[in-house]
């Protein structure tokens, strides 16, 4: 909370932003999943998404990743319009899903290499990047097992890894460190603010532990009921709400409710359109 | 290129590791090889028909590829529930490329079972009549393979849970084979059972195995390969289709 002062003035989009979202609306029939956000990235910054389940911050990540389709609005990444300009969104991106994406019956190795050809990354760097990331992410002594017989730490590490093997702009964490222990949590962050530091890459994560936004973002913004409802630095929201910590402010803005454990938004219209199309 | 590769080749190497998958896939063609070719060919001799052995070997094999064709559909619904599909979806490659290189991945593990069943059949005594034309029938297996792998993939897109998907293959699976000329020979069937078998696509394919590797032909080659021509190319544009509806 103390870096607020001097990271406020250095993050404030001024240059082009490497994220640029406007009015951005996701609807799954009657439901608004995302409710008009706009927002914008700068380069190089790390900028938290934070919000109880249900929020809209999963359907978000989606179409930023390309994954699904905005009903209205605008986003562009690293200058790509994420729905016109698909390919070059999506080498532009790495991104790290709530849920594992890996083959579990490849080798990491295996599952760098293929992820290295999706993107198009030359023969001739392929091996030198993956040995150069799995050797950071302390893996490579590991190369050779097989995925499934990794733990949940290691397939989380993995994941990165691969997500950083096509020298992304941004990379896209979304809740990076769920079901992970203290120790991983820290390592995990760690990597991802010396990998700012050394790389200038944006980082965009969601999450519901406060206490990491306001570790590692410099910028937060508090999503409920699908629309941003405040955004800033932990010392600018502290202030906009009147309160002493971002866990107050952030109790402050979404409430004290309980909400739906399980079930996202888009699950949860799934399982609605089901149920309707059985009857 | 590399792309089909990358993903041709991860289907080999995870066939290769699941040993169990691949001791299935052989014990199932054996089994109906010795229990019918050895139970059924006294009585398929003395009706006058010859050698069931050399009979039944082709319509096996082709039941060999299309249940385990089909079956492989069952990986589109691994790699969506355990995460895998998403890494594809953000991937700037095609995704017609992943489809490709995936069933060709499949099809070659397939069409290697079937291959495997004729050599094994020619252990327990199968005699194909001509070398040449063995060739022909390795290009025609190669061929099923792809089609039924398809329409494998076509129902792992559509169908999201395994059991539904288990359920579904038995209903589409059992009545494809058993109204075939895979096990008894179309002429002496009765009426309604051979204009079913004879709307039935895999008649065609058994016709033409048995063809290349026995000399026993019902509809006669040019019309097998046209019905076959024509499945695969409508088998192919369903499995594309689907694939392509998947949603995140």
């Amino acid at each position: 909370m103390q870096f607020g002062g001097q990271v406020t003035s250095r993050l404030k989009p001024m240059s082009e932003p490497i994220i640029f979202i406007q009015d951005l609306v996701k609807k799954y029939g009657d439901f608004t999943a995302v409710d008009h956000i706009s927002l914008e990235v700068a380069p190089g910054e790390i900028f938290a998404f934070l919000g109880p389940n249900g929020a809209g911050k999963s359907t978000t990540i989606k179409m930023l990743t390309t994954l699904l389709h905005p009903t209205s609005g605008v986003i562009k990444l690293a200058g790509f319009d994420v729905v016109t300009e698909q390919n070059e969104t999506r080498k532009s991106f790495g991104v790290v899903f709530q849920d594992p994406s890996l083959d579990n019956d490849l080798t990491a190795y295996e599952n760098m290499e293929l992820h290295a050809v999706l993107y198009d990354v030359s023969s001739h760097d392929l091996a030198k990047r993956i040995k150069e990331l799995l050797t950071l992410l302390e893996l490579w002594d590991r190369k050779d097992s097989l995925v499934r017989t990794y733990s949940g730490g290691m397939r989380r590490r993995l994941e990165i890894a691969r997500g950083l093997l096509h020298q992304p702009k941004v990379l896209f964490l979304d809740e990076p460190t769920l079901g992970l222990d203290t120790q991983t949590r820290n390592l995990l962050w760690t990597y991802v603010q010396k990998l700012r530091k050394d790389t200038g890459m944006t980082i965009f994560m969601t999450t519901h532990y406060i206490e990491e936004a306001e570790m590692v973002a410099d910028r937060i913004a508090f999503i409920d009921h699908g629309i941003i409802a405040v955004i800033g630095t932990t010392a600018e929201l502290c202030k906009q709400t009147q309160t002493k910590t971002l866990e107050e402010a952030y109790l402050k803005v979404t409430g004290t409710s309980i909400r739906d454990e399980s079930v996202s938004a888009s699950q949860n219209w799934k399982m609605m359109r089901a149920g309707r199309n059985g009857r | 290129m590399r792309t089909l590769y990358i993903l041709w080749i991860r289907q080999i190497k995870k066939y290769f590791r699941s040993r169990w998958r691949i001791v299935g896939a052989i014990g199932q063609p054996v089994l109906y090889l010795l229990a019918l070719g050895y139970g059924l060919g006294a009585v398929f001799a003395k009706a006058g028909n010859g050698n069931y052995l050399q009979f039944l070997v082709p319509g096996i094999i082709v039941q060999t590829i299309l249940f385990a064709s089909i079956f492989w559909g069952i990986n589109i619904i691994f790699d969506r529930q355990f995460g895998f599909l998403k890494e594809t979806m953000v991937a700037p490659a095609k995704r017609l490329t992943v489809f490709f290189g995936s069933i060709l991945g499949g099809a070659t593990t397939t069409f290697m079972q079937g291959l495997l069943v004729l050599i094994l059949a020619s252990f327990l005594g199968f005699r194909p009549y001509s070398i040449p034309m063995i060739f022909v029938a390795i290009v025609m297996m190669a061929l099923l393979a792809i089609a039924i792998t398809s329409l494998g993939a076509a129902l792992g897109s559509i169908i999201d849970d395994m059991p539904g998907f288990q359920a579904v293959n038995n209903f589409i699976i059992f009545p494809l084979y058993f109204l075939s000329s895979a096990l008894y020979p179309i002429n002496t069937a009765p009426r309604a059972l051979q204009i079913i078998a004879e709307l039935n696509p895999l008649s065609y394919a058994v016709d033409a195995m048995r063809t290349t590797l026995i000399n026993q032909s019902h509809f006669g080659l040019p019309i097998d390969f046209t019905v076959l021509g024509v499945t695969i190319v409508v088998l192919i544009s369903v499995g594309v289709y689907c694939y392509n509806k998947i949603e995140a």
